[in-house]
């Protein structure tokens, strides 16, 4: 259809697409093309290039292009895809000499031509990879499990390269920092349990029962419990920020280059802190939980101090706070090892550090409650 | 079958990411006293060789040899022993951000040495002030340009007075003056410590200004197209991609 012309215009933008002869598809441009007015339809060209019957020649027409940027390039650099895609043949006459370059520029072969593999697997693909991934990731962890065991028996030899210096500083970071935020959980997991527990007792009149309850309840579990998830989310996450960090700025690589392994130097004290500060947090919380019990008992129950702390010294037993406190020990190396594990293997950009901090949170939180409901069996069954 | 005076041969080294083969077949030999240069154009794989040369990565096939003894079969022990007597300099300096200038020296020292902390604090400035950077020893890395960074980089590298110094990029980021000057430390070092330099780069001032051999890694071809004193690639070689490279693309013949 000789003559027939499609046109859009948007603004001051023009654009005219028409044969001007059977196989000849004229592109006319103009007014003032911006990369703000949004994009250009390219589907008016697609459509005149589609009709038949064939195109075999593509000209363009930028007589009336007043202004321009970009956009009007990335435009007819589609076109010029488009029409060649198409077998027709591309004449640029029309265009002005400056397009004309940036174009040839565009185009220009490059010397190496980047390849990544685009396609998106099929479902079965994407769900196998998944497994074998899932599967690698159990491997690292055991792997890693295996090589701070290692570190632990060369501690142990005195043939760690790591500081003492490193360990202490690490204990205050971990520790001692550590205090107001156990304080505050310790003491409202306390008074929140005995809230609970005085409703339904008072209902039998064993209020006095409150200081049993939260007694038992914060030492066997809620104190190791609450502290290892704020450690989770303090130190666990600091730890892999940390690690990843120096992975991203290649400090690690110079660790082991230097002949100082990052698992001696990096992971042993971290994990020994950890695993030395939490017993004694686990300690502290157990005694604010009680104190946040007693607070409650006190105050809304009307029991004496001295009723509610005799109350809970005979319902609490030694063994129930050294199983707690030993619970505490295990939840620290847990958080200490999946927090050093995701620094360790985090990749080399800022979002892995990110997703890294992220998964170090998750992985030790999982460990922590699945380690409660192991030992929650395992102590049941003991009779403990 | 290694030469008398080898330091470091590279026998049929491939290199990998996963399935994706970097670099195929690379065999070289630096001597002792060397300024060895690794070059090619950008993703050759320059600095991957060099990860792979200090243990950083582990080969797909072939191996690195020390002296004679194969680091990439040898037992992490041996590994570490080896690797004390190399220094890197990494290519953004690779410094300890949570240690001052003095403490990032001193960490090998007082690790590896027999040292106190005032001598090792004393021979941290000493060699502060060899790469020109006295007076700085309580800056952190992250207080300094990324000039002093690299020499700051560089003289923990040379703390423990190794045998072989790599260098990953060591002009990238600086100014023709401090690239230069880098240059110049480099050759200095070379000269005075007697040690066997290896420099991954691409800039052919450097290149020409410090390289007595080399190795060209051809990104197209997936391995090392020549190998030789830069000087000479740059006039003799028959590979036309070494030539363009070398005389930064212009002329062919």
């Amino acid at each position: 259809m000789p003559g027939a012309e499609q046109s859009s215009d948007s603004g001051d933008r023009r654009l005219a697409v028409g044969r001007v002869a059977e196989d000849t598809v004229v592109v006319r441009v103009g007014g003032t093309w911006r990369l703000d007015a949004g994009a250009p339809p390219l589907a008016a060209v697609e459509g005149a290039l589609a009709r038949p019957p064939a195109v075999r020649r593509v000209r363009f027409d930028a007589g009336a292009l007043c202004r321009f940027d970009s956009s009007v390039v990335a435009f007819l650099a589609s076109v010029v895809a488009l029409g060649k895609a198409r077998g027709a043949a591309v004449d640029e006459d029309g265009l002005p000499p400056g397009i004309r370059r940036i174009l040839a520029l565009a185009d220009a072969v490059p010397e190496t031509t980047a390849r990544r593999p685009s396609s998106r697997p099929d479902l079965l693909t994407r769900v196998g990879e998944r497994a074998l991934g899932a599967l690698e990731a159990g491997h690292e962890f055991l792997r890693f499990v295996g090589e701070i065991t290692r570190g632990g028996v060369q501690v142990l030899r005195r043939r760690a390269r790591y500081r003492t210096s490193d360990v202490v500083l690490l204990m205050q970071q971990v520790g001692a920092d550590a205090l107001p935020i156990v304080t505050l959980v310790g003491f409202l997991v306390g008074a929140i349990l005995a809230f609970v527990g005085a409703v339904q007792l008072e209902q039998f009149g064993a209020a006095i029962y409150v200081a049993n309850l939260v007694g038992i309840a914060i030492v066997r579990d809620m104190g190791a419990m609450m502290t290892a998830i704020v450690m989770a989310g303090r130190s666990g996450a600091s730890f892999a920020a940390e690690l990843a960090t120096m992975n991203v700025t290649q400090e690690t690589d110079a660790l082991t280059t230097t002949g100082l392994p990052p698992l001696e130097f990096l992971v042993l004290p971290r994990v020994i802190a950890l695993c030395a500060m939490m017993p004694l947090l686990c300690l502290y919380a157990d005694l604010l939980g009680i104190v946040g019990g007693g607070v409650v008992g006190t105050g809304m129950l009307g029991l004496s101090a001295r009723t509610y702390a005799q109350q809970t010294a005979g319902a609490v037993s030694v063994t129930d706070l050294v199983g707690g406190v030993f619970k505490a020990g295990v939840y620290g190396l847990l958080i200490a090892i999946a927090g050093c594990l995701r620094g360790m293997a985090a990749g080399r950009s800022s979002s892995a550090v990110g997703a890294a901090t992220t998964s170090a949170v998750v992985t030790s939180i999982v460990l922590v409650i699945a380690a409660c409901g192991v030992f929650s069996v395992v102590f049941y069954v003991l009779g403990i | 079958m290694s030469t008398p005076d080898a330091h470091i041969e590279v026998r049929h080294l491939t290199m990998a990411y996963g399935s994706f083969v970097v670099m195929n077949d690379l065999s070289f030999t630096i001597r002792r006293g060397d300024v060895f240069i690794i070059m090619g154009g950008s993703g050759s794989g320059k600095s991957t060789l060099l990860q792979h040369m200090i243990g950083l990565r582990e080969p797909a096939a072939g191996e690195v040899l020390y002296e004679g003894v194969s680091f990439t079969r040898a037992e992490p022990e041996v590994r570490m022993r080896l690797l004390r007597r190399c220094g890197v300099l990494y290519q953004g300096g690779g410094l300890w951000s949570s240690m001052t200038l003095a403490e990032n020296i001193g960490l090998p020292l007082s690790q590896f040495t027999p040292l106190g902390p005032r001598d090792v604090r004393e021979l941290a400035s000493f060699k502060l002030a060899l790469v020109g950077l006295r007076g700085f020893e309580d800056f952190y890395p992250s207080e300094i340009s990324g000039g002093m960074q690299k020499r700051a980089g560089l003289a923990r590298a040379m703390a423990l007075d190794p045998d072989v110094l790599f260098f990953d990029e060591p002009g990238a980021g600086l100014d023709p003056i401090s690239s230069r000057r880098l240059d110049d430390l480099i050759v200095e070092l070379r000269d005075s410590l007697g040690a066997t330099v290896v420099v991954v780069t691409h800039e052919l001032a450097s290149i020409f200004a410090i390289g007595t051999n080399s190795v060209f890694l051809d990104t197209d071809r997936r391995t090392m197209t020549a190998a030789g004193p830069p000087r000479v690639l740059r006039d003799e070689s028959p590979d036309p991609t070494v030539r363009r490279f070398l005389r930064r693309g212009d002329g062919t013949g």
